[in-house]
């Protein structure tokens, strides 16, 4: 169990803010920190790293502080045991690959390492430089790094912003298969909802350095949830009035669905918006990949 | 070749040599603090740092002349009590050269701290190491290339140096008596000859040590 009930004064962006915060997490669970830039996310992360010190407030974990203005107690990073993958993953680029994990791990757990390896699906890419790989791969070294030193928490910052659509699936399901397997407690700052529905099982929505809601992805951002019901999270891309209607693209994924709104809903919308497209499904059809026709239609 | 004396090569190099290590001792940590610091009169110290660069070095030279006498101020204080002299003295020297090659250390390795992501320390602070063992095997070897061309630029400078050597050391064989104002001697003294071998000497170390580092850069890890 983490509690955190702190306070910081932090600038983004040339503008002051006031982070004030508080929340548990609970063992094993997989947590989003989501918000927009500048709402102190990533603040709140790299204070729980302890790569930047609260003003006021503590931080335990399991019943020891990590921090605790009060008792003057702020354990070094170092100290902390936790796993961290950094927005530029911050791989170090005199080191290949496999000595990246090593030196993480330390020379007398190579078993570990093999095991990290594997898991991470590295084995072909360990002699390379970080500067020979792609994003995604970078991503997959990152995450098997922070996990050399068997942390019992991991902290993610924005781990998909770098990536293109295509790579992040397969890599949600990667870093979900390592969350189980090896017993995590994982907190994930993102931008993406449709990370937040994907990965995490708790979402704390930030603005402006305050917790706004938290809950389950599914309750937390409509109150209702009536069965039969599908949900996508998407961005609009484009608004165009045809008649008397309007016409607004969504990305969902790496598709793009058409919806009909009218003048007065459209009013509140604009390109770049962070939306979730709901629609009740009287008779939904599963299909392959492949096979997206429904069986009567096809010839 | 009458009368020639490679005593004036030996202290060149061995000096070139002093004023290298002690710089980049000196110049490791006050880079790193430059490159990190939000201090609000930083710009203050840059400017002090890059001073060497734009005066002459008979300035320099002169303030030290001044600063070094054995009658008053540090130079007495440094006879008095520590029965120390720096003035017409290999160890004058050295302090001279060390400041007169500042910025030639400095300003390369803090442009290698400044352009090293903050994220690389702190993910090695992370996986439990030390700012020491982080410094040394991951700070350090992603700036090699900055590093390097501090050192073989300070070498290099202080190879060269003349005004400040004259203004502080004077011209005594072997304790100040360096390479170029081994050349200026035997210029006024009409033996071109031997103020040839200097300068070729001079000559060719500058090119060996600056091709040198290209050589090695060019082979250099590449920082992502």
């Amino acid at each position: 169990m983490i509690t955190v009930d702190i306070r910081k004064k932090f600038a983004s962006d040339g503008r002051e803010f006031s982070l004030d915060v508080k929340m548990e997490v609970a063992q094993n669970a997989f947590v989003a920190l989501y918000g927009k830039s500048g709402s102190g996310k990533t603040t709140l992360l790299r204070m729980i790293a302890g790569l930047l010190e609260p003003d006021d407030g503590v931080i335990t974990v399991d019943g020891v502080a990590w921090h605790d203005k009060g008792e003057s107690i702020n354990l070094a990073p170092q100290k902390r045991g936790v796993g961290m993958v950094f927005q530029d993953y911050a791989l170090f680029p005199n080191m290949t690959v496999f000595e990246n994990i090593v030196y993480a791990a330390g020379k007398n757990n190579m078993d570990w390492v093999r095991r990290l390896v594997e898991a991470a699906n590295l084995g072909s890419l360990q002699s390379r430089n970080p500067a020979e790989l792609s994003g995604g791969e970078k991503q997959r070294v990152a995450v098997a790094r922070a996990l050399a030193r068997k942390p019992g928490l991991l902290l993610l910052d924005e781990p998909m912003s770098a990536l293109d659509v295509e790579s992040r699936a397969g890599l949600q399901d990667e870093l979900l298969a390592m969350h189980r397997e090896f017993g995590l407690t994982t907190i994930m700052v993102t931008h993406e909802l449709s990370e937040v529905f994907k990965m995490a099982t708790d979402v704390f929505i930030l603005e402006a350095g305050r917790v706004l809601r938290r809950g389950k992805p599914s309750g937390v951002y409509s109150d209702q949830n009536p069965a039969g019901q599908f949900r996508f999270a998407g961005e609009i891309s484009a608004i165009e009035k045809q008649d008397v209607v309007y016409v607004v693209s969504v990305i969902v994924g790496n598709t793009i669905v058409k919806v009909m709104a009218a003048e007065e809903e459209i009013s509140s919308f604009s390109v770049g918006d962070k939306v979730l497209l709901i629609s009740k499904a009287f008779n939904p059809h599963i299909v392959k990949p492949g096979l997206e026709l429904p069986f009567y239609n096809r010839n | 070749m009458p009368g020639f004396d490679f005593g004036p090569i030996f202290l060149t190099v061995k000096l070139a040599t002093a004023a290298t290590v002690i710089l980049f001792l000196v110049g490791l940590p006050m880079a790193h603090w430059l490159a990190r610091t939000s201090f609000k009169y930083k710009f203050l110290t840059e400017a002090l740092v890059a001073m060497p660069l734009v005066l002459p070095p008979s300035v320099l030279g002169f303030y030290l002349l001044v600063a070094f006498g054995p009658g008053y101020g540090l130079g007495k204080i440094l006879a008095d009590y520590f029965n120390v002299r720096l003035l017409f003295t290999f160890w004058g020297l050295l302090v001279g050269s060390v400041i007169y090659s500042l910025p030639f250390m400095v300003q390369p390795l803090q442009s290698g701290f400044s352009a090293l992501p903050n994220s690389l320390a702190e993910a090695s602070y992370t996986l439990g190491k030390s700012r020491l063992e982080t410094f040394l095997r991951v700070v350090l070897p992603n700036i090699r290339s900055a590093a390097l061309s501090g050192v073989v630029l300070t070498f290099a400078h202080t190879v060269g140096e003349f005004g400040v050597v004259l203004m502080i050391g004077g011209n005594i064989p072997g304790e100040t008596r360096v390479a170029s104002v081994a050349i200026y001697e035997e210029v006024e003294a009409m033996r071109y000859a031997n103020a040839n071998s200097y300068a070729l000497f001079l000559v060719a170390v500058s090119f060996a040590v600056l091709a040198a580092a290209y050589f090695i850069n060019k082979r250099g890890i590449k920082v992502a």
